[in-house]
């Protein structure tokens, strides 16, 4: 019988979790295991130069491949640097397994240094967390981090490891048993009701479904797609919903809510019926909440019952993995379908095609001032659905879930429940080691690309090929728009405009800069970085004066909309 | 309204804590707490009264139910299951009033579990009113200490 260290224990543990990378920054109290690091061969560890991108990172790279993503960091500041990672991952249910170093258990409790309670600190942010006391519970409490956070409703895990247990010995063949008799996810939902919704569905006149993170993360995109062709519905999505439904496909009413299309408004506004899937029906889709949907009865799918009932009154609760649901749904669908024909929904698609042609997403193009929406309609031109879209928080998110249409399931990678500035560019570096064969973006703005821009190191070193679209306006834009409209143009630490050469910036780190302020260089600009292999930033100089519409004034309802001046294009 | 909730969790340390911030993080009050372990030895008993409305109770055991350490939750109905509370109150007999301190006592059926020169202990049992009551009748003696536990309860008959 053989021992190894714990360290080496967790190496193994990970290995056999199917771990390929662990985004990290070593310190004090994790020497021992970036010891036993120093001697993988199979897991390759990825040095970042702040832990916070460690944990973006991970989370990046979980959203592009489906896969949970690893991050490690010291005791102390390292844990307490992963703090927005998590929150961040917590929000949008990522599958991140978070692994911390402790000062020894021993001292735990003592204020010794580098200590911080960090299970305690992550208590609200995290699915679970562990505190590993004993060596010998470490194989177990690995298999079981993982099992939580990729199953269910994924979320980020957390494991604490004192370094005494790093360094304890424990037998190599130490197996690992799950014993979770609290944890029980419903994946299959129940038949009852599914029949109900069907019949429901079928007699709807104007219904709409709603797609939301939980059908990209349980992929469901297959099944979504076919059962809104089946039965001839629109679809819409939250933020996180993107690629769940192609954005081009005529049923698609693309993005709602504040910032979401007119038409995605409208047909929430005036449904009968939302089949609201893998949905939290979250404040920045609903408005007012009083007056959303306000005729319209709702089915709610999702595999988290906390979810249903939470924020909006549910007609049909059906609790189960939305893959799992919408397949049972398509079957008790097509036997009422194929009993009495197909449903009369005419009607409901030509009044939402007239909206759609009414209101198109739109920005001015009798002007030379380069215009954010054109930039990412001639990106969305020139990769389509051959990239992975990764975007910072503020009005460089919401250009990029309006004017880039997203087709494909995992492309679309941002930061929707916590709204991290600087979430982008890390989770791009995720993404592309994920997927190192595909073309990764990162759409930023001025300000979140300065909270991040240390990880252009990362990226050059590993030879990552990221492309950044830096829409540039020197402002700290969407709240400057908020001063415009609800502050009396009070720019209160807004304006930025100091001056950073981002092109020199980035040619600091050895990657490529490339400066843009014409409309007509825009197209070369970006061929011109994608044949690069290397880091790029393209520093487009944006109309300072853009602003995101369509949009939804706070606590207003979803029904009134704020609109570009000129509805033109 | 008063709900009382039976949280069947693993015995493991940080536990509570987990519960009590999850309460806090969500919004609730709670009104009263008791722990201990069960006949199971892996498996602690959590009885929580909190005050809320019908949809916020709903939504506190639905998160209750997410955390991975809690096994099973319990609603306990008032006229379906039993409740108890146990109280230690401390009272002045400074002005020759133990005799009538002990009548009380005897009506409440309650112990006399320490006496000494100018003080008496009672021990009760009861459900809230009851303790409440008792409380009322000996604060004109003057009560020194008084202490509560949180409610358990329990539910009747084969249901569980």
């Amino acid at each position: 019988m053989s021992k190894i260290s714990g360290s080496k224990m967790l190496l193994k543990c990970l290995r056999e979790e199917g771990v390929e990378y662990i985004f990290g920054y070593p310190g004090g109290k994790v020497i021992p295991i970036y010891d036993a690091i120093y001697d993988e061969k199979k897991i390759k560890h990825i040095l970042v130069r702040h832990e916070q991108c460690a944990a973006h990172a991970a989370d990046g790279y979980a959203r592009a491949t489906g896969r949970t993503g690893v991050c490690m960091a010291t005791s102390g500041p390292g844990g307490t640097n992963l703090i927005t990672g998590i929150a961040n991952a917590y929000m949008d249910s990522i599958p991140i397994v978070a692994i911390t170093g402790q000062v020894s258990t021993g001292e735990i409790g003592t204020d010794s240094f580098q200590e911080a309670d960090i299970t305690g600190i992550t208590s609200p942010i995290t699915k679970h967390n562990y505190l590993v006391k004993n060596v010998r519970d470490l194989p177990a409490t690995v298999k079981e981090a993982f099992y939580i956070a990729s199953t269910g409703r994924p979320g980020p895990v957390l494991i604490d490891i004192p370094i005494d247990v790093q360094n304890a010995l424990i037998d190599e063949n130490t197996k690992a048993e799950i014993n979770l008799p609290g944890y029980k996810p419903t994946i299959k939902g129940h038949l009852k009701q599914i029949k109900e919704a069907a019949l429901k569905i079928y007699n709807s006149s104007r219904p709409v479904i709603f797609s939301g993170g939980g059908v990209v993360s349980s992929g469901a995109h297959k099944e979504l797609t076919e059962f809104a062709r089946l039965s001839r519905i629109p679809v819409l999505t939250s933020l996180l919903g993107k690629g769940s439904f192609p954005e081009n496909d005529e049923l698609s009413l693309m993005m709602a809510g504040m910032h979401g299309t007119k038409f995605a408004n409208l047909a929430l506004t005036e449904t009968t019926l939302i089949i609201g899937i893998g949905v939290r029906f979250d404040d920045r889709v609903t408005g007012k909440l009083s007056e959303f949907a306000k005729n319209a009865e709702i089915i709610h799918i999702d595999i988290d019952p906390a979810e249903i009932g939470k924020n909006v009154k549910v007609k049909i609760p059906i609790v189960g993995d939305a893959k799992n649901v919408l397949s049972d749904l398509i079957k008790e669908y097509r036997i009422i379908r194929d009993e009495k024909g197909d449903a009369p929904r005419q009607e409901w698609i030509d009044i939402i095609r007239k909206w759609k042609e009414d209101y198109p997403v739109s920005y001015f193009t009798d002007t030379d001032s380069l215009k954010p929406g054109y930039i990412i309609e001639k990106l969305h031109e020139i990769v389509k659905d051959n990239a992975i879209i990764c975007t910072e928080v503020g009005q460089n998110q919401m250009w990029a879930a309006q004017f880039f249409k997203c087709s494909r399931p995992r492309t679309f990678i941002s930061s929707g429940g916590l709204g991290t500035m600087g979430y982008g560019f890390p989770s791009s570096i995720g993404a592309q080691f994920g997927c190192p064969d595909k073309l990764v973006f990162d759409i930023a703005g001025d300000g979140s690309i300065q909270m991040v821009s240390h990880e252009f190191a990362t990226a050059v070193v590993n030879k990552l090929p990221i492309k950044i679209i830096l829409l540039n306006n020197g402002n700290l834009g969407m709240v400057k728009q908020w001063q415009e409209l609800f502050y009396n143009k009070r720019y209160s630490e807004t304006l930025v405009r100091d001056c950073v050469d981002f092109v020199k910036l980035v040619e600091a780190y050895g990657g490529v800069g490339i400066r843009v302020k014409k409309k007509e260089d825009v197209e070369k600009a970006i061929k011109e970085a994608i044949n690069i292999k290397n880091l790029v930033l393209i520093d487009f100089h944006i109309d300072p004066d853009e602003n995101v519409f369509p949009m939804v004034a706070p606590g207003a309802p979803i029904s009134e909309m704020m609109v570009l001046g000129k509805e033109k294009k | 309204m008063n709900h009382i909730i039976s949280v069947m969790v693993e015995n493991k340390s940080g536990v509570l804590a987990k519960i009590a911030a999850l309460f806090s993080r969500r919004g609730f009050n709670i009104e009263s707490l008791a722990v201990g372990t069960t006949d199971d030895e892996k498996v602690s008993r959590i009885t929580i009264v909190v005050n809320s409305d019908e949809s916020s109770i709903e939504q506190i055991t639905k998160q209750l139910h997410k955390l991975i350490n809690v096994i099973k939750i319990q609603k306990l109905l008032p006229e379906h299951s039993v409740q108890r509370e146990l109280v230690l109150i401390k009272v002045n007999t400074e002005n020759k009033s133990r005799a009538e301190i002990l009548e009380i006592g005897n009506i409440f059926r309650a112990n006399v579990v320490d006496v000494t020169k100018g003080t008496i202990m009672l021990e009760l049992t009861g459900n809230s009113s009851k303790i409440s009551a008792f409380e009322e009748l000996l604060k004109p003696y003057g009560i020194l200490e008084f202490v509560r536990t949180g409610m358990i309860a329990c539910s009747r008959g084969k249901k569980y």
